[in-house]
């Protein structure tokens, strides 16, 4: 019996992901009867200059938000094992904050904010430029990148931290024995250790920005990402066009994931150097 | 990155140690800078507008009132929605995902477990709107209610209800609850259910006093996770429920992009937090109580 409540749950989970696949597929141009195989709507997809543009923006705007906090969040996991007390006290609770506090209200916290200091800015920059057009600060790459970068930052030194916690201290100790400085330490010794904590952490922040909707409503101003481009094309109406994206946005996170997957057991298959 | 080989690898040589605090300054300071500018310094700026006034044309007036939260009963079926719902989603999700987790951990043969688990896991990795988009289709007028029409029963509506809105949050968060529920059944000694058997328990009672205790940190990591997604959720609500069912979350994005009441929205954002807070640290004092370990961590 509990086999097959499974199985129905997994029915229940991959029927719908079915139903949008195989009506990507239909010929037809109601969304609702299937008519005929045909990837008509994937040639319609491929020369969308607006959903392409959408896909170039969330791109950018994944890959660097996602450098960033791995960069910046694997320094603070490295700085945060050496402090005690206060600071890292105040770390944890920033981390804590930013990880509880819901999407909704650090993207309406940030808009405000950020439109706030932009009007100001903007007042000051008009009053000291001496030509007739002022450089005006606004919403944008600027704003979104930050804001994705924050959420995933805070992801990053918890998934790093872990990793340091579950490391091997002899193998530095050995190291310093042999006499390597502490950069080769770090570069032979710990890098490789930590390398596919560090990787997880970089796909994961890749992921939830290029998955985000409602952070980026609030920041991205004129910019349009992709989920932003799919949501206000659902509004319009249901549509093929919608399924052939979502069964390519659906493919490219499985190889993403697959391909995490793969890099993490190479990476951590050879022990030792 | 120098700076990084010194922070892990440098041995506490006291010639050593000034430099040391250096660099961990150093690797801080720009998460620090990152927290301070796009975390707390937008969170403050929400606590100010929400004792402020709206400006005639919309967005900000300085002000010290507490009229934005005395006012806040005038959304009260945004709360209404969002403290019934998402309890109730929560719930469901962990009553439809427990059997689920405890078949893998348990009574799934090694050779499937794996593969069945990555199965839980994919969905989730995969557009969350796309995935809330299938809904709108499978409930709306050409889906379910087509085919019931045609097996004679008419006149049956599925999209924009309470219903369809539970369909989208059970199917969007399903596998965050089974995680980690398969997590803590997974490390649970199977010798122990052997152990219970032995000494005549039945399997309800081995299943209510050994496996039920055992899990209870996943159980507890799974509804938090799931209870605070929910509880800002803004999409299924707009999708599913077509401003017919609405959460706090769909009462904000009116505040401030359409009638652009920004210290109203900001009151109702901060009830938002303080309730999530308050419920959040209750529920894990209450667990902490009945025997849940302190350390179910959230990610």
């Amino acid at each position: 019996m509990l086999r097959a409540y499974s199985a129905l749950l997994y029915l229940f989970l991959y029927g719908p992901i079915a139903l949008i696949v195989v009506f990507s597929f239909n010929s037809g141009l109601s969304a609702a009867d299937f008519q005929g195989f045909s990837l008509k709507w994937y040639a319609k997809v491929a020369t969308n200059d607006l959903m392409l543009a959408a896909l170039k923006t969330s791109f950018t705007v994944a890959f660097t938000s996602a450098a960033l906090a791995t960069i910046m969040g694997t320094m603070a996991a490295l700085a945060l094992q050496r402090v005690k007390g206060a600071v890292r006290a105040l770390f944890d609770a920033l981390i804590y904050i930013a990880i509880m506090v819901p999407g909704i209200v650090i993207g309406i916290a940030t808009l405000i904010a950020l439109v706030t200091t932009f009007d100001a800015v903007n007042a000051v920059l008009a009053q000291l430029w001496p030509g007739d057009a002022p450089p005006k600060l606004g919403m944008g790459y600027g704003s979104i990148i930050p804001a994705h970068t924050l959420f995933s930052m805070a992801l990053v030194v918890v998934i790093v931290r872990a990793r340091i916690a579950g490391m091997d201290r002899s193998l530095i100790e050995a190291s310093m024995d042999l006499y390597a400085d502490p950069w080769a330490t770090f570069r032979q010794v710990t890098l490789p250790q930590l390398a596919p904590a560090i990787l997880a952490g970089f796909l994961l922040s890749f992921t939830f920005s290029f998955d985000d909707f409602v952070v980026a409503f609030f920041v991205a101003g004129p910019l349009n990402t992709l989920p932003i481009y799919v949501f206000s094309s659902i509004r319009r109406g249901v549509t093929p066009e919608i399924n052939a994206i979502g069964t390519a946005i659906m493919m490219f996170s499985l190889v993403m994931l697959f391909g995490a997957q793969l890099l993490l057991r190479r990476k951590s298959a050879p022990k030792g150097a | 990155m120098t700076a990084g080989a010194q922070a892990i690898a440098a041995v506490p040589v006291p010639a050593r140690k000034q430099s040391g605090r250096w660099l961990t300054a150093l690797l801080l300071a720009p998460s620090a800078v990152w927290f301070f500018v796009l975390l707390i310094l937008p969170l403050i700026v929400v606590v100010v507008y929400s004792v402020g006034m709206r400006a005639p044309a919309g967005g900000y007036q300085a002000a010290f009132t507490f009229d934005n939260y005395l006012n806040l009963p005038a959304r009260w079926a945004a709360f209404r929605n969002t403290l019934t719902l998402a309890p109730l989603g929560t719930l469901i999700c962990l009553l439809a995902g427990y059997p689920l987790a405890y078949f893998l951990a348990v009574k799934c043969s090694a050779k499937w477990r794996m593969l069945l688990l990555i199965l839980v896991i994919v969905p989730f990795w995969t557009s969350f709107l796309i995935r809330t988009y299938a809904w709108i289709f499978i409930l709306g007028g050409r889906g379910i209610p087509a085919l019931l029409e045609s097996i004679g029963i008419e006149g049956v509506r599925l999209i924009n209800t309470p219903f369809a809105v539970m369909c989208g949050i059970v199917y969007a968060y399903l596998p965050l609850m089974v995680f980690p529920i398969y997590v803590s059944l997974e490390k649970l000694d199977k010798r122990l259910l052997e152990a219970s058997e032995d000494l005549g328990a039945g399997p309800a009672a081995t299943f209510r006093q050994v496996t039920l205790p055992l899990s209870a940190p996943g159980i507890i990591t799974g509804c938090m996770l799931v209870f605070i997604l929910l509880m800002g959720e803004y999409l299924i609500p707009q999708m599913l429920g077509g401003g017919k069912v609405f959460f706090i979350g769909n009462a904000l994005v009116d505040l401030f992009l359409q009638s652009l009441n920004w210290p109203y929205g900001s009151a109702c954002a901060m009830a938002l937090v303080i309730i999530m807070l308050v419920t959040v640290t209750l529920y894990l004092r209450a667990t902490a109580a009945t025997g849940g370990r302190r350390d179910a961590s959230l990610i």
